[in-house]
């Protein structure tokens, strides 16, 4: 099946539309509420106690690695989805070359668990 | 050309408004669903059985005064909630809602377009969906808000995966990435049946990547009340944080939708052209069925919600990443393999 650029003119539409509507109630709502403003009510939330410095702290590497596995992962699963729509017509060779290609991921996939990566404690 | 833009523009709005009112009305079903669930009455002042209820919560939600903390950084802080709602909104163009009505001769497809990489579509604009969380939460400056806004990425992308993976060996079945074809596919008659019953395992897990996409209890995290106050949108007040909330109905909305579709025939019903009907009728049957479908797994979304209790944060991580990876993949295998013997011996 084949896409021309018409078909994605209606995306381009349900853009304007849903931000047409994100943008005009955020605007309508900043016009409408009551504005009262005092130095408390601008600071940040904390629970009862005044709050210490600001929150551009550092975090966890965790988060940060799972981010990168991610990105390799996903580039993966992208890679394949053309395979994955042809397959029928590859045959029993495509399915042993993406099995090759699944080997090596799953011990890529071995090595980050054996070395702790995921551990979360 | 002009008729053409006027169709979709009209089709647009409607899906569009569609959404919103079934997302306005979840909340509605969820407060009482939940209040049925606990024994309890549930909204019941605003109209007759509260049915004004979610009406009277987005008139409040608007006339709230805006805070915008001082340290926070101002324009990103704005950003955050209008990327959560838009990339809600523009899943629903790849969604076939119905198959087309015929007016005056003229076939009009009720899916807004039928682009040929839908799925892939509908992949990137979720991705999107994660930056909504994230910009949101850091630009706030708030412990608890970047906190849950870590969280809820990391959340995100693990099951991001697995979901990519899931749907690989559905692909790998129908052959093509158009939504459309994908329904097309299960239409009733010659015993081809819902994917669901070739598809058992990445059904499965496609729907708890669903549940951890749109941030719902047994993997609501992100906005933890007990830890986190209230997770990424602790400092949002006004219509900022109605879009948070909202964005997550309409998620909701629009995964059920997608799973009806994969899984579940989409708008196609049992005997559709066995009983005689007129093309227009089918097409409306077809609509309704398909609203049905989507009606069950919100309401499945809800009945979990009330029913399994929060997990832990490593044990969320390891589900994602050292139990539903290695299914799927293990899934993609068993479905290559008995489609090659399928072809083969021809069962």
């Amino acid at each position: 099946m084949q896409s021309n650029l018409y078909d994605y003119l209606p995306i381009l539409l349900m853009f304007i539309v849903a931000g047409g509507f994100v943008g005009g109630t955020m605007f309508v709502t900043h016009k409408l509420g009551p504005q009262i403003k005092s130095k408390i009510k601008l600071d940040t939330f904390e629970c009862g106690i005044e709050s210490q410095g600001n929150a551009r702290i550092p975090f966890s590497i965790k988060y940060f690695l799972v981010a990168i596995l991610f990105v390799l992962f996903d580039v993966e699963v992208i890679f394949m989805y053309p395979w994955a729509v042809n397959f029928k017509e590859l045959g029993l060779f495509g399915f042993i070359e993406m099995l090759t290609f699944m080997g090596f991921l799953l011990l890529g996939f071995f090595y980050i668990l054996k070395k702790g990566a995921l551990k979360w404690e | 050309m002009i008729s053409f833009l006027i169709y979709k523009t009209i089709l647009v709005i409607v899906i569009f408004a569609v959404s919103l009112v079934v997302a306005m009305y979840s909340t509605y079903g969820e407060r009482k669903i939940a209040a049925f669930m606990q024994d309890r009455i549930g909204p019941n002042r605003a109209g007759p059985f509260g049915i004004l209820q979610p009406l009277a919560d987005g008139v409040k939600m608007f006339m709230k005064e805006e805070i915008i903390p001082d340290v926070s950084n101002k324009a990103l802080f704005i950003l955050g909630p209008c990327i959560a709602m838009l990339t809600a909104c523009m899943t629903g163009v790849v969604i076939p809602w119905g198959d087309a009505i015929t007016i005056g001769g003229e076939k009009y497809s009720l899916q807004i377009t039928d682009i040929n990489i839908g799925v892939l579509y509908m992949f990137g604009v979720l991705s999107i969906g994660v930056y909504g969380v994230m910009i949101g939460g850091w630009a706030s400056n708030n412990k608890f808000s970047l906190l849950g806004a870590i969280r809820a990425s990391s959340q995100m992308i693990s099951y991001e995966v697995a979901m990519g993976l899931s749907i690989i060996a559905l692909v790998m079945m129908t052959g093509t990435i158009s939504l459309k074809e994908i329904t097309e596919q299960q239409a009733g008659g010659n015993w081809n049946m819902w994917n669901v019953v070739y598809q058992p395992v990445g059904f499965l897990i496609f729907l708890i990547c669903a549940f951890a996409e749109t941030n719902r209890t047994p993997f609501d995290l992100p906005e933890c009340e007990t830890e986190l106050v209230g997770g990424y949108h602790t400092e949002y007040s006004s219509m900022k944080l109605g879009f948070y909330l909202f964005a997550e109905y309409i998620n909701m909305f629009i995964s059920s939708a997608v799973i009806a579709t994969l899984y579940f025939g989409g708008y196609n019903f049992p005997f559709m052209h066995d009983l005689g009907l007129s093309e227009n009728l089918i097409t409306i049957l077809g609509v309704v069925a398909l609203f049905a479908k989507i009606f069950f797994f919100i309401f499945l979304y809800m009945w979990v919600r009330w029913t399994v209790p929060r997990f832990r944060y490593d044990q969320l991580m390891n589900l994602g990443w050292k139990i539903l990876i290695p299914l799927s993949i293990g899934n993609i295998m068993l479905t290559g393999l008995i489609t090659l013997l399928r072809q083969k011996y021809h069962f």
